[in-house]
């Protein structure tokens, strides 16, 4: 579904990642994990074509994002729910609507597929909240909509950016059952996080592997977490 | 055109949710309605100028082209024997259609404009007008001189040309600057709302990237923004035209003083040219508004 080969990515004269080579097959469930600071969210950028390489090949759907026409990168993006680290939401619409933003600007009659919409709210627990403005969510029920609007769509795969950097451990779990059901409904799943204790606890729930990002290159991690 | 037509219901139409996504700019909104409004304004009074000139060079044109006169100043002695004479040579000569004299009254109505009504004409040594009137191709303007000259040496024929032609000139002219500056209204209509989209796009920069994130097309995010201007520009346009309108109606009537300048208006038929230009403002929005939106977009990253 989404394939980079030997992709690297330079800023400024800067080279932030290299050497970078991984296929990310249907169902499938990974961990990215890495320091700070290590390039996992630009890793995520490549993938959901926010970023264009600087060498290599990045391959979505089958398709070489290089050719992309920005509305084919569009129809891509439908196929690819991201959870943000910070979210982004439109702060003047209510959770519902940000939530639903998928299908408005997909030219879906949102009122046709309240039910589903309604269904999504409640599976993520946002029925009370969902009339509110973003800012005054907590951060777990920010990442929670951030959740539902990321697979509003159905997506094919779902990418996460430190789904839960800035919740307690409590609201971390509830997030990784989530996207673990997801993953168990078919969904490939690409988790970045630096959370090590998060992953040994979800690898023991689901089938998983754990790459790291260390000097600039993917690696498969292994025992040592 | 059954495309254009469905696209163009489909603007005004609109879409309830699509609007939602993109915050209205409350200062660029007004100040596009306003400027419409007045450049609406603005548009009426230039076509309105365009047709009233028009209209002068048209019947100064073919009016005063069909018509000339001989002005006959002599001693009161001769006046009448001059005066029969060239009505003679006039009668003889081809082209000419007509001759009349003017009475006293119809004199006295041509001067009245600089001496007022109270005129007494028959004490002023006001020289006998003969009006001519042309048929087929006109007559030869210098043999009619010549021939006049030796039978009624008081006779002077002025066909009008030496002060028609500069007047018809002059009301092109006119007409010409209407149209330019009707085509400049426009222009300027352009620029306004290409920046007052450029500015409404940059302030919802984080909008718009958030939309692309989640599959948003760049027609979708262009439309959002070209029908709110679009309806914005329609809406200032009709009022300002409505308004420009009721103002050209509530002129004093061309029949009082000042015809020339009271005579800028609309006649029969073309008072619904100005209802044309509310529509062609929110063409002429659509247009810039789609255009700056999608360079903007392509812009931006």
């Amino acid at each position: 579904m989404i394939e980079l080969d030997n992709v690297a990515y330079s800023y400024g004269g800067d080279d932030l990642l290299s050497d970078i080579s991984l296929r990310i097959q249907p169902g499938s469930f990974h961990f990215l994990t890495g320091p700070s600071g290590s390039g996992k969210s630009t890793f995520l950028k490549l993938c959901y074509m926010d970023l264009t390489p600087s060498s290599g090949l990045v391959q979505v759907f089958g398709q070489d994002v290089r050719g992309l026409a920005r509305d084919q990168v569009a129809l891509a993006r439908r196929r690819i729910g991201v959870v943000h680290q910070d979210c982004r939401f439109l702060d003047h619409l209510s959770v519902a609507e940000n939530i639903a933003l998928p299908l408005t600007v997909a030219g879906r009659d949102v009122e046709a597929e309240k039910d589903n919409l309604k269904a999504l709210i409640d599976w993520v627990g946002l029925r009370g909240q969902q009339q509110q403005r973003p800012p005054e969510l907590s951060g777990g029920e920010r990442q929670r909509a951030a959740l539902a609007r990321a697979v509003i769509m159905g997506p094919d795969v779902i990418l996460a950016d430190e789904p839960t950097g800035n919740v307690d451990w409590e609201m971390s779990q509830r997030l990784m059952s989530l996207l673990i059901e997801l993953n168990k409904m078919g969904k490939s799943v690409m988790l970045a996080t630096h959370d090590l204790n998060l992953i040994r606890t979800t690898k023991n729930q689901i089938s998983a592997r754990v790459l790291r990002i260390a000097n600039r290159k993917l690696q498969l991690a292994g025992a040592d977490l | 055109m059954k495309a254009v037509l469905a696209s163009l219901m489909e603007l005004l139409r609109g879409d309830v949710q699509a609007d939602r996504v993109v915050p209205p700019t409350g200062f660029t909104a007004t100040l596009t309605t306003l400027t419409a409004g007045a450049m609406a304004f603005l548009a009426v009074f230039a076509l309105a100028l365009s047709f009233a000139t028009g209209r002068l060079a048209e019947r100064w044109s073919s009016e005063l082209a069909r018509s000339s006169t001989v002005r006959i100043s002599a001693p009161e002695a001769e006046l009448e024997a001059q005066t029969r004479a060239a009505q003679e040579v006039l009668r003889l000569t081809p082209g000419v259609a007509r001759s009349r004299i003017l009475g006293d009254e119809e004199q006295r109505l041509l001067l009245e404009p600089w001496f007022g009504p109270d005129l007494p004409i028959d004490a002023l040594p006001i020289p006998r007008l003969i009006e001519v009137v042309e048929e087929g191709d006109g007559y030869d303007a210098e043999g009619l001189r010549l021939r006049l000259a030796a039978e009624a040496p008081g006779a002077v024929l002025d066909d009008h040309t030496r002060w028609r032609r500069p007047l018809v000139e002059a009301a092109n002219r006119l007409r010409f600057l209407g149209w330019a500056a009707i085509t400049l209204i426009a222009l300027s209509t352009a620029a306004m709302i290409t920046l007052a989209a450029r500015a409404a796009l940059a302030a919802n920069a984080q909008v718009i990237r958030v939309t692309r994130l989640v599959g948003a097309r760049d027609i979708y995010i262009a439309r959002a923004f070209v029908r709110r201007f679009t309806l914005r520009t329609l809406i200032g346009g009709a009022v300002g035209t409505l308004v420009g309108m009721l103002a050209i109606a509530l002129l004093p009537s061309a029949a009082e003083e000042g015809a020339f300048l009271t005579g800028l208006g609309f006649v029969g038929l073309h008072w619904l040219w100005p209802l044309l230009i509310p529509l062609f403002g929110a063409m002429v929005a659509f247009w810039a508004t789609r255009s700056a939106a999608l360079s903007a977009l392509k812009a931006l990253k």
